[in-house]
C-alpha cells in the first residue's frame, strides 16, 4: 500500500498535478477499501485522476461509460447470441440438456466492464464513469456490486472477486445520487485549478512550452472562466489552447492577439460564447493578465 | 493553521475518542450522513500515528465524512470551530439555499402566512368532502372537488371565510395528488418502442431446437416525466401563494422526481422543506421561506439564478418546467426573456400559470410577461381549482 507522499511524487511523475487533498483520498482508498466520489462541472479533470490512478499503481483502468437506460446486459455481461444460435444449430441431434450446458458456457459469455473488473487477476482501476446519467435502478444495482464484489450468473454461478478493483464514480451532478452511494463512497469535489495548479498541469503535459507562456495562459483560464458562458473551458480545453499556441509559435499572449482570437475554437464551444468573446472582450482580459 | 497534536501514541485515547464522537455529532447536527462505518474507519485513521497531525487529518475526515458538495464547502469551517475552537461563522450564512431557510423556520416557528391553515380543521373538512354529498362531477375529472363545486370556480382571491380557504388547500392539494397517479400510471400503460430481448429469445428458442419461434420482447421502460415548478411568491401573489403551495406539496409528495423552487426577489429551493410529510409543518416551514424582503418580483434574475445554478441537476429531456406567477416583473424584461429562451432550450416544456388570466378583461401587456410568452409552450389560467384540474390532460399527453 502506498502512503500519501508516494502517490502525491507518482502523480506528479505520471502528470497529473494533485492537491494535498486528492492525493489523501487516493491513499485512503486503499486504506479503507472504500471507492471514491468524484463530483465536479465537466472539464476538471475527473476521468484524468482515474487515468492517472492505473498508471500510478501500475494496473490496468476499465471504464464503464454510464448513459440513460444502461441496463445489466450492458454493464456486467451478455451472451454471445450468434454464436450460440450457431452452436444450437450445429448440434442439433445432440441431447438436449448437453447443447445447453455447452452454449451457457464460457466460452459464449461476454464480459462488459464491471465483470471484467471483478476478474482480472490483478486488481485494475475501476472508472465508473457519469453515474449521474444512469437511472436510479442502475445505481442500487451498482451499490449492490460495489459491497460485496460478486456476481452471480444465473446459467454459470456466481463469479467472486478474485482482487477488489480500486473503484473511481464520477458524478457531474446532473441527478441527485442516492444517500446510500453517497455514504459507500470517500468523496472529493473537484474544482477548477488554481492559476499555479493549472500552469504546472501546462507544464507537466507540454514540456517544450515556455514557463511565462504556460503562466498567462494559465492567468487568462482563469478571467476567462469568471466570464459570463454558457459552458465553462475545462483542462482539457486549456491543453489544447497551449498546444494550438505552441504550434503557431506564440510566444507572448499580449504579442499575438489576433492568434489568440483566431485559436478561441480551441477553448468557446458553443455560438453564444463566441458570440459574447469578441476581440474587444478577449483584448480587456489580455491586458488584464500580460 | 495550528499543529496540535490529536493524539501522540500509536494507541487512541478514550480522550481523542470522545472527542470525536463530539464531532461525528456535530457534523450530523449540521446536515452530514454519517454512520457508525464512518466512524469507525476516522477511528482508525487517527490511531495511525502519521495521520495524527491536524493539517494531515483534515483531508483524511473531509474525504471520509463529505458526501455532497454543500458538506465539502461546510467541512472546513465546522472542522476548525471544533478542533481549534475557533467560532463558527453559520454556515447558513453562505448562499440562499434551502439549509438557510430550514435552519432559520427551524428557529422561529411563527404563524406562517396564508399558508399556515390549521391541521385540524384543514383534515375535517376533507374528511367532511368524502361523505354523503353525492353530486359528483359527470365527467370525473375532478371526483375531489365534488362537493365543493361552487369552491372549485371560485377565485382564491374571493375565498374570504379561512374555513373555506382551507377546504380550498386540501382540494388542490388531493387534486395535485390524484393527478400525479393519473399521469404515471398512463405513462406505465404507453408503450414505448418494442424492442427484441434476444437473450429470453435465444432462451426460449432451446425448446425448438434453437429455432427462435417464440419472439421475446424487451419491456418497455417506465420512464416517469420530472416536475420542476417554479412558485412566485411575491407581493403581488400573495392571495394565491397558499394554495399554490399546497398543490406543489401534493404533487412532491408522491411524484418520485420533481422539485420545487420559490421566488420573490432571489431563488429558494425547496424541495426539501416541501417532501416533509406533515402538510401543516412543510408549510409552516415553506411560508417563512416564502416571506420575500418586501420588494418587487425579479423574475429574470432569479430565472437566471436558477439557469445557471441548479438547471443541469434538475432538468433533463423529459422535465416540464412549470411558472406559478402573475409576470410583474421588476427586473428588465430583455433580461427575462433572455432567461426564458435558455430555458426553453433544456426543458421539454414551460407552462406557465398565471393567476390573472382568469380575471375578467386581462391581457398579457405586463411588459415581463410578454417577453417570457414567445418562449411558453402552454399559457393556463390558475386562479380557481377548476383550472388547477384543466392541467392533467395536457402533462398526460406529453
Amino acid at each position: 500500500m502506498l502512503d500519501r507522499q508516494t502517490i502525491a511524487d507518482r502523480l506528479a511523475t505520471v502528470g497529473y498535478v494533485a492537491d494535498a487533498g486528492l492525493s489523501t483520498a487516493l491513499a485512503l482508498m486503499d486504506l479503507l477499501k472504500r471507492p471514491l466520489l468524484l463530483e465536479g462541472e465537466a472539464g476538471v479533470g475527473k476521468t484524468e485522476v482515474a487515468k492517472a490512478l492505473a498508471a500510478v499503481h501500475g494496473v490496468e483502468l476499465i471504464r464503464l461509460q454510464c448513459h440513460e437506460g444502461l441496463d445489466r446486459a450492458d454493464a456486467l455481461y451478455e451472451w454471445n447470441y450468434q454464436r450460440q444460435l450457431l452452436a444450437i444449430k450445429a448440434r442439433e441431434g445432440l441431447d438436449a440438456d448437453e447443447t445447453e450446458a455447452h452454449v451457457f458456457s464460457e466460452k459464449y459469455l461476454l464480459e462488459r466492464p464491471l465483470l471484467a473488473a471483478i476478474r482480472r487477476p490483478v486488481a485494475p482501476v475501476l472508472l465508473i464513469d457519469e453515474i449521474d446519467r444512469s437511472d436510479e435502478e442502475f445505481e442500487a444495482f451498482l451499490l449492490e456490486i460495489l459491497s460485496d464484489f460478486q456476481v452471480s450468473i444465473p446459467e454459470l454461478g456466481t463469479v467472486r472477486a478474485t482482487a477488489i478493483p480500486r473503484v473511481v464514480l464520477t458524478s457531474n451532478g446532473t441527478r441527485e445520487l442516492s444517500d446510500a452511494l453517497r455514504r459507500r463512497c470517500l468523496y472529493h469535489a473537484l474544482d477548477f485549478p488554481d492559476v499555479d495548479r493549472e500552469a504546472r498541469i501546462i507544464l507537466a503535459r507540454l514540456p517544450d512550452i515556455d514557463v511565462a507562456l504556460a503562466l498567462q495562459i494559465a492567468r487568462l483560464m482563469e478571467r476567462i472562466r469568471k466570464e459570463d458562458l454558457s459552458k465553462l473551458p475545462g483542462v482539457a480545453e486549456t491543453l489544447d489552447w497551449a498546444a494550438a499556441l505552441v504550434g503557431l509559435g506564440v510566444t507572448r499572449i499580449d504579442a499575438e492577439r489576433e492568434a489568440l482570437f483566431d485559436t478561441l475554437a480551441c477553448v468557446l464551444k458553443t455560438r453564444e460564447d463566441h458570440a459574447r468573446m469578441t476581440p474587444e472582450v478577449l483584448g480587456r482580459l489580455i491586458a488584464r493578465v500580460a | 493553521m495550528a499543529a496540535a497534536r490529536l493524539s501522540t501514541r500509536d494507541d487512541i485515547g478514550p480522550a481523542v475518542r470522545r472527542r470525536l464522537a463530539g464531532f461525528v455529532r456535530t457534523l450530523r447536527d449540521a446536515g452530514f450522513n454519517v454512520g457508525l462505518a464512518e466512524t469507525r474507519d476516522a477511528l482508525a485513521l487517527l490511531a495511525s500515528a502519521d495521520r495524527a497531525r491536524l493539517a494531515e487529518v483534515r483531508p483524511a475526515l473531509r474525504a471520509l465524512f463529505c458526501g455532497r458538495r454543500s458538506d465539502w464547502d461546510a467541512f472546513d469551517e465546522i472542522f476548525d470551530a471544533f478542533w481549534t475552537g475557533s467560532r463558527v461563522k453559520s454556515r447558513v450564512a453562505m448562499s440562499g439555499t434551502s439549509a438557510l431557510a430550514s435552519q432559520k423556520t427551524a428557529r422561529t416557528l411563527a404563524p406562517a402566512s396564508s399558508a399556515g391553515g390549521e391541521p385540524g380543521p384543514a383534515a375535517d373538512v376533507e374528511r367532511g368532502v368524502d361523505q354523503p354529498e353525492a353530486d359528483a362531477a359527470p365527467e370525473g375529472r375532478r371526483e375531489g372537488a365534488s362537493r365543493a363545486e361552487n369552491l372549485a370556480r371560485t377565485d382564491f382571491r374571493r375565498i374570504a371565510d379561512p374555513d373555506a380557504l382551507a377546504e380550498a388547500h386540501a382540494l388542490a392539494e388531493r387534486l395535485a395528488r390524484r393527478m400525479r397517479v393519473r399521469l404515471t400510471r398512463r405513462d406505465r400503460a404507453a408503450a414505448r418502442g418494442r424492442r427484441l430481448d434476444l437473450r429470453r429469445t435465444v432462451r426460449a428458442s432451446l425448446a425448438t431446437g434453437g429455432t427462435p419461434l417464440r419472439l421475446v420482447l424487451r419491456r418497455p421502460r417506465y420512464r416517469p416525466l420530472r416536475l420542476v415548478v417554479l412558485v412566485d411568491a411575491s407581493g403581488s401573489m400573495s392571495l394565491y401563494t397558499g394554495v399554490f403551495l399546497r398543490f406543489v406539496h401534493g404533487i412532491l409528495d408522491h411524484f418520485r422526481e420533481a422539485e420545487a423552487f420559490l421566488f420573490h426577489t432571489r431563488l429558494v429551493h425547496v424541495s426539501d422543506a416541501l417532501r416533509e410529510k406533515d402538510t401543516a409543518r412543510a408549510l409552516d416551514r415553506l411560508g417563512l421561506m416564502a416571506e420575500g424582503v418586501g420588494g418587487g418580483t425579479r423574475i429574470g434574475d432569479s430565472l437566471a439564478t436558477f439557469n445557471r445554478w441548479h438547471a443541469a441537476r434538475v432538468i433533463h429531456s423529459r422535465t416540464v418546467v412549470m411558472i406559478l406567477s402573475d409576470g410583474y416583473d421588476t427586473g428588465e424584461p430583455d433580461r427575462l426573456g433572455a432567461e426564458m429562451a435558455a430555458l426553453a432550450r433544456r426543458c421539454r416544456r414551460i407552462v406557465w400559470l398565471n393567476p390573472m388570466i382568469g380575471w375578467d378583461g386581462y391581457e398579457p401587456s405586463a411588459r415581463g410577461m410578454a417577453a417570457a410568452l414567445p418562449h411558453v409552450d402552454l399559457f393556463a389560467p390558475a386562479h380557481t381549482l377548476e383550472s388547477l384540474a384543466a392541467l392533467e390532460p395536457y402533462l398526460a399527453r406529453l
